[in-house]
């Protein structure tokens, strides 16, 4: 377990290092392609979307859209602030506070 | 800048303990990775037992943005030498971006550019190992975080990251296609599904950014 942190951490500070570096030190062999620059914008609504949809709607890994399941109605809630209001903490509280509710009603 | 990432901090470190990542490693993200977003992702990927490849797929795909901070920074970063901008480009995270471009573009060819662009990385890099360490605390202080839902505050918080982008509709119809998805390709192994809806919804975004584009000009 130790073994694969230590590699995974690795190839994470590689990656990530490596992208940093990239214009900043070996800009004067580099071009960037606008359609990247297009692209980038929609890569974080894509990848959190992807890890959130799952979560909420079958966190025990089949679709559960029944009253017992606590997620739904929280991330409902903590999109809807956000998606209002812009306030991302609020947003993340009102969420906690809603799905809190909803485990100790159900 | 400093306050607006606190919480983020605090929420990154409280809810990697309560995923079962060591303390060590925890802090090791903050300090060698130093990338708030993957960060959070790399919690939820590795407690959820994605495969390497996958992981760093996804870092990669996550932290791409920086390459343009990187490029859009380079004028500033030209006349300094090496011992400058590897450090500098280590640093190089979304607040420190905003802050520092948008310092050097009012103030072009100020002596004291490298120094404040110094200064604020730091001040932005050890800001967040604080609050780090301070989640650390808190989610060891409080046996079983992870059965009080603790997991639920990961999904609220990249909720509340994405809602006020979806006004776009572009971004909208990424994010669409990027759920339903993930969705049906949950069962996929090693959390491949995700990279599938996080590569498809991006061609989406991209195709109804263009169609949109089009409409406009016919």
């Amino acid at each position: 377990m130790n073994g694969d942190l230590v590699l995974a951490l690795a190839g994470m500070v590689v990656v990530t290092y490596g992208i940093r570096l990239s214009f900043l030190v070996f800009g004067h062999r580099l071009s960037f392609p606008p359609w990247l620059e297009s692209a980038l914008r929609y890569v974080p609504a894509a990848v959190l979307t992807a890890l959130i949809v799952p979560m909420a709607l079958a966190p025990q890994g089949s679709i559960d859209l029944s009253l017992g399941n606590a997620y739904l109605p929280g991330t409902v809630v903590a999109a809807g602030i956000a998606f209002i209001t812009r306030h991302t903490l609020g947003a993340i509280l009102g969420g906690f506070v809603v799905y809190g509710l909803w485990r100790w009603l159900i | 800048m400093l306050v607006g990432a606190a919480p983020f901090g605090v929420i990154f470190g409280t809810l990697a303990i309560a995923g079962g990542i060591p303390v060590w490693a925890t802090l090791a993200l903050s300090a060698v990775v130093f990338a708030g977003s993957s960060q959070f992702i790399a919690v939820s990927l590795i407690s959820g037992g994605a495969a390497l490849p996958v992981l760093w797929l996804t870092t990669f795909v996550v932290n791409l943005r920086h390459a343009l901070y990187s490029a859009t920074l380079l004028p500033y970063a030209r006349h300094l030498p090496a011992r400058w901008r590897w450090p500098l480009a280590f640093w190089l995270t979304d607040e420190t971006f905003a802050v520092v471009e948008n310092q050097l573009r009012h103030h072009v060819g100020e002596r004291n550019g490298a120094w404040y662009w110094l200064g604020s990385s730091l001040a932005m890099y050890l800001n967040w190992q604080v609050w780090t360490v301070t989640g650390v605390l808190v989610g060891q202080s409080v046996p079983g975080l992870a059965t009080l839902g603790l997991d639920f505050a990961m999904v609220a918080t990249f909720a509340a990251i994405v809602a006020p982008q979806l006004r776009d509709r572009p971004v909208l119809l990424a994010a669409l296609a990027a759920g339903g998805i993930a969705l049906l390709a949950r069962d996929l192994p090693y959390k491949l599904g995700l990279m599938l809806a996080a590569s498809l919804g991006v061609i989406a975004g991209v195709v109804a950014e263009r169609r949109i584009r089009q409409g406009r000009a016919g």
